[in-house]
């Protein structure tokens, strides 16, 4: 017996952004059209398989999983990658975004610097690992992998805001990246085993030291997840250093919060699966959670720059996310993956679409301020004049308030039904239950977030469109409106296409209840037997 | 031999914190490299602490991995020990092109006001 074609699938969203990468550092920077076509090809390659292994895991492989088992070693012993549908959701989610920012940054952003496609292919390698990997390790390494490209990339069109910022952004992921550590170490220590799976099944038979010691290195690898997803009091480094990159960048920080909120939904539904809801573990994050939400609106409100705003709002939507986790109520799950995925894009898009509002008053001012790296680049980029689109204020101002609807939350975008849905879940706490006094904060803060964002929303685009007196079209290629339109065209495809998506997310959702089924499958998946033994 | 490694990681760790919490970018990285030491050391204490015993190596004769001390950690702290060092390298450049730039050491790239 050998592995069909379908099981190596799980394994191209590592390799192949990993072999572009590598395939590009040699390449001369003066070459962008060849750079850009072959981190085109490989995004493009991804959303392909990405889209693969959607239908294969909600239709073809039993219990929707395909386990790929590394080198062929056998379940606890060797690293396994696993392919459910939640993180081939979040793989498709990536190849999207991706697909769409490297568009944005074809034109400028990709030629101000070095290598920013070899890092590009590297962040995306680090993020499609990490979706991919069950062994706690692994997830480590994934994690490093993805944390240096952002360094890079974060650095990419060097300036001294940037410097800035990094210098604090990096101090601040060393130190996580050492807590992770800590905590892999210490919980290898107490259970002996890294495999997710194995781990899962080990926790409920010890008892004693062993236990408190496992609870102890728990915590600490969950401040670090916590702190990457920027969960109060450990994101503060979050607004300065969304606000410093350069506008593609940023767009795919928005996705980098989620990798940890998407660790977090992973390891507590498969290590608390025991616990009953309102364990210490659940109402830390619950409270944590609570406490960005309100940090965040606060901050939306007293920022002044739109960049800021937008981070405050990537904030919001970890806070709500990591609540609604600590909520620990099943049928929340698939309305918070469904708001997960709306805000992220419509954030990315309105990170992508402030620099191009900023194009009105200040034209080319964003470019100017770049120090170029003169051994890199061959001209400068060409200011984008001349073969402008028409309608581009019409564009722009619809942009603009189609992200502030998602952002905020408002009918008739899908913000609304998203937020409809998990008000509804908070509410409708199942049988025989009370609401909560958490459900209800949480629903206030739910709803004054987004009125918080409302307001330092209208005060912006008010300011920008009407009160700025007469408006001269700011000059846009195609290639960076078209990125913006196919974001906010996704995120508002989700309402029309509700139905279906909450059914697939039911589904997501579903998988993770089943603890029992997903260690099962992992543990006695079989190895590929040698064929040189008779 | 339990309380001297503790000690030790403990005493590398705290000065590590202490480090980087000054305002100077030399400080910082330097309380980085002995968290890094102290989390090294930590993860391959985590195999337990054995004296006299050999790693295991498989061979003829099959011998009993309860003999042997746990190789897992050992290879574990190799990679950690590879990113760190790789990561830190990345810190220290960033470090000098800051200082190259905004021509002073401070962490937030301005000297404070007097």
């Amino acid at each position: 017996m050998s592995l069909g074609w379908t099981q190596h699938l799980i394994l191209v969203p590592v390799v192949l952004p990993l072999l572009c990468g590598a395939l590009l550092i040699p390449v001369n920077e003066k070459r962008h059209q060849l750079k850009f076509i072959v981190n085109l090809a490989s995004v493009l390659g991804l959303l392909v398989t990405a889209i693969t292994l959607v239908w294969l895991t909600d239709e073809g492989w039993p219990d929707g999983i395909g386990v790929y088992l590394m080198a062929n070693w056998v379940a606890p012993f060797g690293i396994v990658f696993l392919a459910d549908r939640l993180s081939t959701l979040m793989l498709l989610f990536t190849a999207l975004l991706a697909g769409a920012v490297l568009c944005y940054s074809m034109r400028s952003w990709s030629r101000i610097g070095v290598h920013f496609h070899s890092l590009f292919q590297f962040l995306l390698m680090g993020l499609n690992g990490a979706f991919l990997t069950h062994d706690l390790f692994n997830l480590f390494v994934f994690f490093e992998v993805m944390l240096a490209a952002s360094y890079g990339l974060l650095l990419h069109g060097y300036n001294p805001a940037r410097l800035r910022a990094s210098l604090h952004y990096i101090a601040v992921n060393l130190a996580a990246s050492l807590l992770f550590l800590i905590g892999v170490a210490l919980i290898y220590a107490a259970t002996g085993t890294l495999n997710m799976a194995d781990l899962a099944r080990r926790l409920s038979h010890i008892s004693g030291d062993g236990l408190t010691l496992a609870q102890i290195g728990m915590t600490v690898l969950a401040l670090a997840f916590l702190a990457k997803s920027a969960m109060w009091p450990l994101g503060f480094w979050l607004p300065a250093t969304y606000a410093a990159a350069s506008p593609p960048v940023a767009a795919m920080f928005v996705l980098l919060t989620k990798v940890g909120i998407y660790i977090v939904l992973r390891l507590w539904l498969l290590i608390f699966a025991n616990e009953p809801p309102g364990a210490a573990g659940f109402d830390a994050l619950l409270w944590g959670g609570l406490a960005t939400i309100a940090f965040a609106a606060v901050g939306m409100l007293a920022s002044e720059t739109p960049a800021r705003q937008a981070a405050y709002a990537a904030m919001v939507s970890s806070g709500i996310l990591l609540a609604i986790i600590g909520f620990g109520q099943s049928s929340l799950v698939p309305a918070a993956l469904f708001y997960m995925l709306g805000s992220t894009l419509a954030i990315a898009a309105f990170m992508l679409l402030i620099e191009l509002v900023e194009r009105i008053n200040r034209p080319g001012a964003a470019m100017l301020a770049l120090t170029m790296e003169a051994f890199a680049i061959d001209e400068r980029p060409e200011q984008p004049v001349g073969e402008g689109i028409p309608a581009t204020l019409a564009f722009l101002g619809l942009a603009f308030i189609a992200c502030a609807l998602i952002i905020a939350g408002l009918p008739p975008l899908n913000g609304f039904v998203a937020k409809f849905s998990i008000l509804h879940g908070l509410l409708h706490p199942g049988p025989g239950q009370t609401v909560s006094p958490g459900a209800m904060t949480l629903i206030a803060l739910i709803l004054v977030s987004g009125l918080a964002a409302i307001i330092s929303l209208l005060r912006f685009g008010v300011r920008t469109f009407w009160a700025a007196g007469v408006l001269k079209p700011p000059p846009l290629h195609v290639t960076e409106v078209a990125p913006i339109g196919l974001l906010l065209l996704f995120s508002g495809g989700f309402v029309v296409q509700a139905g279906p998506v909450f059914e697939y997310l039911h589904r997501t959702a579903d998988g993770l209840q089943r603890p029992a089924q997903y260690i099962e499958r992992v543990l006695e998946e079989p190895v590929v037997p040698n064929p040189l033994s008779p | 031999m339990e309380m001297v490694i503790a000690l030790a990681i403990g005493v590398l760790f705290g000065s590590g914190i202490w480090l980087i919490l000054r305002p100077r970018t030399f400080q910082v990285i330097m309380g980085f490299m002995l968290m890094s030491y102290a989390v090294n050391l930590f993860i391959f204490i985590m195999g337990r602490l054995w004296i006299n015993r050999p790693p295991l190596t498989l061979g003829p004769g099959a011998p009993d991995p309860v003999a042997y001390a746990d190789p897992l950690p050992q290879a574990l702290v190799l990679t950690a020990i590879v990113i760190g060092f790789a990561t830190t390298a990345l810190y220290l450049v960033l470090m000098i092109g800051a200082r190259g730039i905004t021509g002073t050491d401070h962490v937030d790239g301005e000297e404070p006001e007097q």
